[in-house]
């Protein structure tokens, strides 16, 4: 655990609609058969529709509260860039980000490009890996709904997150309905090729 | 969700604070439940109408909060285990069955569920705390601050409510309720026979408030709370956690404000005593006066209203009248907690230095606000209004569900934004008081959106109104068939209960002459009905029935 309090604090942000409740219980589940302690915040109604949506998920030895605190996040995935830069609020310079290359328009404000979204960031840290998650589901699943789920066993292969990738790919296991099953399991075995 | 149903006491499972609360129902034997959806609380209902059937539970989703308690008082003047549960507004719609219920008592133990939404991430209306209720009704009151403690607490207070015939509320937020953590299983409540002593039987003493045996009840609560007061005061739930008392500092928190305390003492490296109260009302005085009794100064950490803070000030005159009660000069009364606003607190309180790691970010990117999915038929009648009506001369009545998004960029149609109802309610108003305004200007007009499951919840009176006093407001029902904004429940009008309620014959039978079904898809058809309507001298109702788009999903599946 790189937390001095023996814990691994992730921030998932996004736009409503991308999945971010199901990353969340699946590292929950992984984290809880390592046998951690769990705790998670998630927001639903009003603040889902399409809105900025953002998640947390912390494990331990002992965790007491659901929400991280500013500047304690070891890991922040953005699903998308410019919620990844609201992360910013819970990063301090060890904070590692994974962020998916892919920007979804604001209808107000002018639009921002990846050239400058990427400057800002530059600004507060430099350990931010840009994956072009949503490009490489649409190539090769024809869908970009599992990003999330891509970047997240991206980050557990390439150890980012201190869970073994057999604990992820269980708990993909256990909180995916039969439906969507292959689909993310041939998410998890993209991401292992690619990791 | 079938691991909801697991049979396997003493293992561990993830749970959302509202599933525990549903565990912890059917832990404690739960017979009858019912809702009206509203967030933070949807959830358990949303679980309940999954797995009622195979549990043995009846639930329905009500017409709206008030009707949810009185089919569950009902429930309990018949003997049966029952939960009732809402948002914080939801509370003010059933209030007036509550008070009552308070008086009468339970027969069947009975627990509600009240979920509050500090920082209004899915409320309008108001930042309500509903604490402030407990005063008002005499009822128990228990906050927990985990999913451990949800389902724990749901249990305990059937207990309670069984041993007291009271009903029992447990108060969730937003942070408590949407809080996933593991949870350790008790046993499901298993029944072998039917339920024992179900049954409505007849006992006027007990269910007839008619003065003037409704000031006896009066007296007989008031008792009850004093017994109950001294169950709080042994109540394991009230925790003391001992610090280093050699500080002569405390802190004194309940709900998800005690998880940040907790983390704000590991991250200073603190030991101060911490007084957890499992119970809001009615509060473990002599627990709280031999807390302070040895304190030089107390913080008090709550969110909102400084109920708390002002009942230790009020303890502490009796026995430490020098004692510094700390609070809301170091927390907003505006706004949920968090752990850095709460570390900041502790830590200025015990004088320790605590810095921030990072600057607060100046941010660049605009925000981002819910909008109407893609798709959306409300988008069809926007486009409909824009193109019929100058939106500058009309005024624009909202409400609560996904149409309360129309007061957002692009849209911007809605000039007022109340509770469930009131879009219609307020229309009459505002007609009639158009009268007053000088001749001069612009004859008012004025088109109010109400959602189907909103009219059904408490739109009907105030259409009734506009008929009985006469005013000529348009009424847009958008019958999508669902309760989308809190996550597609079915209501009286969805036809996902068969043979679903038909509006249009309601709208005639309150009254209405100018009323039309049109599917919105048909924009001329929509527009020029629009127009007409407006020049009508009495009300007038459109329903537009373009479905949710995942109602239709769900039909086409």
């Amino acid at each position: 655990m790189p937390n001095r309090l023996d814990q691994f604090n992730i921030v998932i942000k996004g736009v409503g609609g991308q999945g971010l409740i199901t990353i969340l219980q699946i590292i929950a589940e992984a984290a809880l058969s390592e046998g951690h302690d769990v705790k998670t915040s998630e927001l639903h109604g009003l603040s889902q529709r399409g809105g900025s949506v953002e998640v947390h998920i912390r494990f331990g030895k002992k965790i007491y509260s659901p929400l991280i605190a500013q500047g304690r996040a070891d890991l922040i995935f953005g699903l998308e860039m410019q919620e990844a830069l609201r992360g910013i609020y819970f990063a301090s310079k060890k904070t590692n980000f994974l962020v998916n290359k892919q920007i979804t328009p604001i209808p107000v404000g002018k639009p921002s490009s990846e050239k400058e979204l990427l400057d800002i960031f530059k600004k507060y840290t430099k350990n931010v890996t840009l994956i072009p998650a949503s490009d490489i589901c649409r190539e090769k699943l024809e869908t970009d709904v599992v990003s999330g789920v891509y970047l997240l066993s991206l980050a557990v292969l390439k150890g980012l997150v201190p869970l073994k990738p057999n604990s992820i790919l269980k708990a993909i296991k256990k909180i995916i309905p039969e439906k969507y099953l292959e689909l993310n399991l041939k998410t998890f075995n993209l991401a292992s090729k690619n990791a | 969700m079938e691991e909801l149903l697991l049979d396997k006491p003493g293992g561990k499972i993830i749970l959302l604070g509202n599933e525990a609360i549903v565990r912890g129902a059917l832990e404690a034997g739960v017979n009858f439940v019912s809702t009206y959806p509203g967030t933070p609380a949807s959830e358990i209902g949303n679980t309940f109408f999954k797995i009622a059937k195979k549990a043995g539970v009846y639930f329905e989703f009500s017409t709206n909060e008030k009707v949810a308690l009185e089919a569950g008082i009902g429930a309990s003047f018949s003997g049966l285990k029952t939960l009732v549960a809402m948002k914080n507004f939801g509370l003010n719609v059933c209030l007036d069955a509550l008070l009552p219920f308070a008086y009468t008592g339970t027969k069947g133990p009975t627990v509600i569920i009240v979920a509050d939404d500090p920082s209004c991430h899915s409320s309008a209306q108001s930042e309500e705390n509903s604490r402030g209720f407990a005063y008002v009704s005499y009822i128990p009151f228990l906050e927990p601050s985990d999913p451990q403690e949800c389902k724990d607490f749901t249990k305990l207070a059937f207990q309670i409510s069984e041993k007291f015939k009271i009903p029992v509320i447990i108060r969730t937020t937003t942070r408590v309720a949407h809080q996933k953590a593991p949870v350790k299983l008790g046993e499901i409540f298993r029944y072998r026979n039917e339920v024992s002593g179900a049954g409505f039987i007849k006992d006027i003493k007990r269910f007839v408030t008619l003065p003037p045996r409704v000031l006896e009840m009066k007296e007989e609560l008031l008792a009850k709370i004093e017994k109950i007061k001294e169950f709080s005061e042994s109540s394991p739930i009230n925790q003391l956690y001992r610090g280093q008392t050699s500080a002569k500092l405390g802190i004194i928190t309940s709900g998800v404000s005690y998880l940040y305390v907790m983390e704000a003492l590991q991250k200073l490296n603190l030991s101060l005593p911490v007084l957890k109260l499992g119970f809001f009302y009615p509060l473990p005085e002599k627990k709280i006066k031999n807390f302070i009794k040895p304190l030089k100064k107390v913080l008090i950490v709550e969110e909102l209203e400084p109920f708390l803070e002002k009942e230790t000030e009020r303890l502490a005159k009796d026995v430490n009248c020098n004692l510094k009660v700390a609070g809301k000069e170091l927390m907003s009364e505006v706004g949920e907690l968090n752990p850095e606003i709460v570390t900041a607190a502790v830590a200025k309180f015990s004088n320790k230095k605590y810095k921030f790691q990072t600057p607060v970010l100046k941010l660049q990117v605009p925000k981002r606000l819910p909008v109407l999915c893609p798709g959306c038929p409300y988008w069809l009648v926007i486009s409909a209004i824009k193109k019929t009506v100058d939106v500058n001369k009309v005024i624009f009545g909202g409400e609560i569900g996904c149409y309360m998004l129309f007061g957002n960029p692009p849209v911007n149609l809605q000039d007022y934004l109340f509770c469930m109802g009131s879009s219609v309610g307020i229309a009459h108003g505002i007609m009639k008081a158009s009268s007053f305004a000088k001749a001069t200007e612009d004859k008012r007009k004025l088109i109010t959106f109400i959602g189907d499951s909103s009219f059904f919840h408490a739109g009907i009176p105030a259409l009734i109104n506009t008929v009985f006093n006469k005013s000529n407001p348009l009424l847009i029902i958008l019958a999508n068939q669902t309760t989308a904004m809190t996550g597609h429940q079915p209501h009286p009008g969805a036809p996902a209960t068969p043979d679903g309620i038909k509006i249009e014959p309601i709208v005639r039978a309150c009254g209405v002459k100018y009323v039309k079904t049109i599917d919105q898809i048909n924009q001329e058809e929509f527009s020029n009905t629009i127009k007409e309507f407006l020049e009508k001298d009495e009300v007038s109702v459109i329903i537009a029935t373009n479905p949710c788009k995942f109602v239709a999903k769900k039909k086409n599946a």
